[in-house]
């Protein structure tokens, strides 16, 4: 079901309930940051600590458990991920 | 046969909530209401129910516990009183947004403070702009049938909004009557099945539930929800017929009684509709015209319904068993008079606000009223009318 702010109300589900699971990825909150964190991937040493902080999932992390750049779709730049980091990797900007 | 018994309105409720075996019920316990949820706790220990009790911390989480199981697919019920509705208040509004046909007992009782643990209809009064039918019971009989009733209003697709019964605390609630009892297998048939056709819980198709809802779509969900409230008329209605097949008791949006050729009328809620038809057929001996409307479905509001009901009285009194405190009348008087007004009946009103914080109201008052009303239709002039009713001046 397509649903967006042009829906006539009668076609709108009751309550605005969303007939399919998983929807969150749709709605894009990476345009309310204010400050951006920038990776420094030679500064990196994958010790792990700033993707398990991250409120919004917006630090990739591949298959061999290493953390890739930022997915600033998502990313709100609240800078939790920047106070862990004990290498300067991640650089508030 | 149905069962002939002697129950206060508590304890009628918890029977009723017995007879309809919900899967969920969440309640915290506050005076008067404490006996519904205790009486039905009960019933679960004993096995005599299937359904999960919760027993929680308070009224917010009463709510949102029924909010919560009503949304995963179960048929959830609650009771409170007063402050534990206030407590609920946020939920109140999350229930019927989210369309959840959450069914409460509301044991009314003054709102503190200063601190007052008796009957008036504050507590109602506050939630009446929440989206939620309501219900207004005289008695424990009606507690009961409007409880049995309930599920089929609130949960039928056209609706899909809470609902709550409303009786009068201790009044009703504490007072032991004769009611008639409608058998288990009967109230079983009756109510039924829920079967949602989204919920949180069905595995085959997951829903989510009470998403952000921004500029572009509350408006939307909310005249939805105003436009449901205008079909629970149509299924009120319905549900009442079916209702009266099965016990010969008639219900609609209002009791008329002996308003076919009344002169002058009260209009009421809850146990002083009572009180109040003991006067009128004392009035009516000494050949006074009087009347009742006792109003049963305050929400949705019966408004073009309640304006022909009135349209030939000669005077009408609108007893109000709150204060607004906004120096225009209670709800309920506002409500009729824009009854009246937008469908054009021009007839002599006044508000008596009565009953506050539990103070008696006695036939006298009653009847004083109904000369009130008398001078009313003799003289032509209302010279205020805001009036109190047994207020110590």
């Amino acid at each position: 079901m397509n649903i967006d702010s042009t829906t006539p109300m009668n076609e709108l589900t009751p309550g605005g309930d969303i007939y399919e699971a998983g929807n969150a990825r749709e709605f894009k909150t990476g345009d309310w940051r204010s400050t951006k964190p920038v990776f420094i991937s030679e500064k990196c040493k994958q010790c792990g600590l700033c993707f398990p902080v991250c409120p919004d999932d917006a630090i990739p992390v591949g298959k061999d458990q290493k953390r890739t750049d930022f997915d600033y779709d998502y990313c709100k730049g609240c800078g939790v991920c920047a106070k862990v980091c004990p290498f300067g990797a991640i650089e508030m900007q | 046969m149905s069962i002939r018994e002697r129950l206060s309105g508590n304890e009628a409720a918890a029977i009723a909530m017995k007879q309809i075996n919900p899967d969920v019920v969440a309640a915290f316990p506050i005076t008067p209401s404490t006996e519904i949820p205790q009486y039905f706790s009960t019933f679960v220990n004993n096995g005599e129910v299937n359904t999960e009790f919760v027993a929680v911390e308070s009224e917010h989480s009463a709510m949102a516990a029924t909010i919560g199981a009503e949304a995963a697919g179960s048929r959830a019920m609650t009771a409170t009183s007063a402050n534990g509705l206030s407590l609920m208040w946020e939920m109140i509004y999350i229930a019927s947004s989210l369309r959840l046909p959450i069914v409460m007992s509301l044991v009314n009782r003054a709102v503190s403070g200063p601190l007052n643990i008796h009957n008036d209809h504050s507590d109602a009064m506050g939630v009446r702009d929440a989206g939620w039918v309501m219900l207004f019971s005289e008695n424990n009989q009606e507690a009961y049938d409007n409880l049995v009733m309930a599920h089929r209003i609130a949960e039928h697709k056209d609706v899909k909004l809470p609902l709550m019964v409303c009786q009068d605390g201790f009044i009703t609630s504490h007072s032991i009557e004769n009611i008639e009892l409608i058998e288990d297998d009967k109230v079983k048939a009756f109510v039924g099945e829920y079967n949602p056709e989204q919920y949180l819980l069905n595995k085959e198709n997951p829903i989510a539930v009470g998403p952000l809802d921004l500029q572009g779509y509350l408006f939307e969900h909310k005249t939805q929800q105003a436009e449901a409230m205008k079909n629970a008329k149509k299924v009120i209605l319905e549900v009442a017929e079916e209702f009266e097949k099965m016990t010969g008791r008639k219900y609609s949006f209002f009791e008329e009684y002996k308003m076919e050729d009344a002169d002058i009328a009260i209009v009421c809620m809850n146990s002083t509709a009572g009180t109040t038809k003991f006067v009128v057929d004392n009035l009516r001996e000494k050949g006074v015209k009087a009347g009742l409307l006792k109003l049963r479905v305050f929400r949705p509001f019966p408004a073009e319904e309640i304006a022909k009901a009135l349209e030939n009285v000669k005077a009408v009194a609108v007893l109000d068993k709150s204060d607004s405190l906004n120096a225009a009348g209670g709800a309920l008087f506002e409500d009729i008079t824009s009854a009246m007004y937008v469908n054009k009946k021009q007839v002599p009103m006044v508000n008596y606000v009565y009953g506050i914080g539990g103070r008696d109201t006695k036939s006298d008052d009653i009847e004083s009223v109904y000369n009130d009303l008398a001078e009313i239709v003799k003289t032509g002039e209302i010279d205020n009318p805001y009036r109190y009713l047994g207020l110590r001046k």
